[in-house]
């Protein structure tokens, strides 16, 4: 049964699409991911153009990090002076990325920023990832548990403005999450991604937030950064498609629940490392097409931009 | 099929017409609408007619005519990069060229060039100012007629006009799912010695409907409302998500 997505002016299967939201939602359920690093370069894959799949993503993401931040508040593991903080930087990042993404479109290199914005992502993340978790899954026996400092203090957080960061226990200037922030406001806006993937490695070993209330005040701050990208998007792209987001998201909230209880099976450094695999499996992918020599070297650009 | 008795039907009346023989070709569609819905995979339009004893048929079909960027790519430290471009102007979005033979056995090059009878007939120029010498804008234009007819938006070649008898004539004309959409312009010629002696032209309108329609209508006419009710949509859907798995 195919379905004529009126944005992205493609005819997909209807089942592909709702096939495509399970199995990300799954593997963000499983690993505890955004996932919109992976449905984006889907989305590219079966047709739709970068422009569409970045911004539609953006969409899906409020809804996926809305049902996620809710069961975050209810332990109450948000730090929501800190959201709002990251909050300032990101919604500077996405404005600025949203127009960047505008310039870039009309120069004709959008396809290649976000190409290679994934590759290197994803490659830096992915290997980090892998080499992390293989070295805890070897060392697990030997429980060489030393008790670490709350927090690493660091030049950074000697900075002005500084702030005071109750549920993070933390006393840090409030520049640092202000740039992080602004950083993954860029990236979600050009690659159509959560940024989770950058922003939790860099609130754990950046601002020495705890674990614990990591998760949850990323999401929280990420429903508006994709909030405003989502905006921002279709005010000035157009490139929002609402139906393409809905059929994704209704696969992905269910996949994602069987996601959650499947993870509960597996052990964290499995995990990891399927996870790492899989991030560079993509990475990979994008890397291959960008040098491998096209079947034909012109391409028709995307309508109106050039 | 219904199809094949409309067709019947509307050659016993072409037949009836008083003053028949007088009007050398009749050519009508199916459907003068092709209509965009949710469930759009494509469609096909019967075109059909009648001609003179003796003679050919060709229909050229165009959609509105856009602005085309051709990139080419070329190699970067090791990656494909988008390095040299031409711009077309007044390209068809839609072009189609059906004929009943093969058309350099009926159509002289001097009338397949006026009418734009096969792609390398078109008039593809490059946009005013361009600075592309004419070898390059030949290898573009090609690459632009390649990239078209990948996509299935320009399909040439097709001898497929079927005559029944020696005066009918019947094709069908196939719009893809990716069919741009406004006013097109399909033009029947009739040929009698490699030339045009009779020319119609019948208009097709492919437009959006239904809830697709809307939707993009108001992406684009209220673009900031549709951000906003992107926006809530997902709020709501994450809510709803979150109530429905929260016992689990």
């Amino acid at each position: 049964m195919n379905i004529y997505l009126p944005i992205a002016e493609i005819s997909v299967n209807i089942f592909l699409l709702l096939g495509m939201g399970g199995a990300v939602g799954f593997l963000s359920g499983l690993f505890g991911v955004g996932g919109g690093f992976l449905m984006t370069p889907l989305l590219i894959f079966i047709g739709v153009t970068p422009a569409v799949a970045v911004a539609t993503e953006a969409n899906q993401i409020v809804a996926s990090s809305v049902s996620g931040v809710l069961a975050h508040w209810r332990r109450g593991n948000v730090d929501f002076k800190m959201g709002f903080v990251l909050l300032i930087g990101g919604t500077m990042g996405s404005v600025f990325g949203v127009w960047l993404f505008t310039v870039l479109r009309s120069l004709g290199q959008l396809d290649l920023v976000i190409s290679l914005c994934y590759v290197v992502f994803l490659g830096i993340v992915g290997a980090l990832m892998f080499l992390e978790s293989s070295r805890a899954l070897f060392r697990r026996r030997r429980q060489t548990d030393i008790r670490r400092k709350l927090h690493q203090h660091h030049w950074l957080h000697g900075l002005p403005l500084k702030m005071r960061f109750r549920r993070s226990k933390l006393y840090i200037s409030a520049l640092l999450p202000i740039l992080i922030g602004f950083l993954v406001g860029v990236l979600a806006a050009i690659m159509g991604v959560s940024g989770g993937f950058i922003m939790v490695p860099a609130m754990i070993y950046l601002l020495g937030m705890p674990t614990s209330v990591v998760v949850g005040t990323s999401l929280f701050q990420i429903i508006f950064v994709t909030a405003t990208v989502t905006f921002l998007q279709s005010a000035q792209n157009q490139t929002v498609d609402v139906i393409l987001a809905l059929i994704l998201l209704t696969g992905g909230v269910i996949g994602a629940q069987i996601g959650t209880r499947a993870g509960m099976r597996l052990r964290g450094e499995q995990l990891r490392i399927l996870l790492a695999l899989m991030v560079l499996g993509v990475a990979g992918k994008l890397c291959f097409d960008l040098v491998a020599t096209p079947d034909d070297l012109f391409a028709i650009g995307a309508e109106g931009a050039y | 099929m219904h199809l094949r008795a409309v067709l019947l039907s509307l050659a016993i009346m072409i037949l009836a017409l008083p003053g028949f023989g007088q009007t050398p070709l009749i050519a009508d569609l199916s459907e003068h609408q092709i209509q965009i819905t949710t469930g759009f995979i494509g469609t096909d339009v019967l075109l059909f007619g009648t001609v003179d004893p003796d003679s050919h048929v060709v229909v050229v079909v165009r959609g509105p005519e856009e602005t085309t960027t051709v990139w080419r790519k070329g190699r970067l430290a090791g990656i494909w990069v988008n390095d040299r471009r031409v711009v077309f102007e007044r390209v068809p979005s839609f072009y189609a060229v059906r004929s009943n033979a093969p058309l350099r056995e009926i159509a002289s090059v001097t009338t397949r060039r006026r009418h734009g009878m096969g792609a390398e007939f078109l008039r593809l120029r490059p946009e005013e100012g361009e600075d592309v010498s004419e070898g390059e804008a030949g290898i573009f234009r090609q690459a632009l007629i390649r990239n078209k007819q990948r996509s299935g938006l320009f399909a040439t070649g097709g001898d497929n006009i079927a005559f029944l008898g020696g005066q009918l004539f019947r094709t069908r004309l196939h719009f893809p799912a990716n069919v741009p959409t406004g006013f097109y312009d399909i033009e029947v010629f009739m040929l009698q010695n490699g030339r045009v002696v009779h020319a119609q032209t019948t208009p097709l309108i492919v437009r959006k409907a239904g809830l697709g329609a809307d939707v993009f209508f108001f992406a684009h006419n209220y673009s900031a409302l549709y951000g906003i009710i992107a926006v809530a949509l997902a709020v709501a859907a994450g809510v709803i998500a979150a109530f429905v798995f929260r016992k689990s």
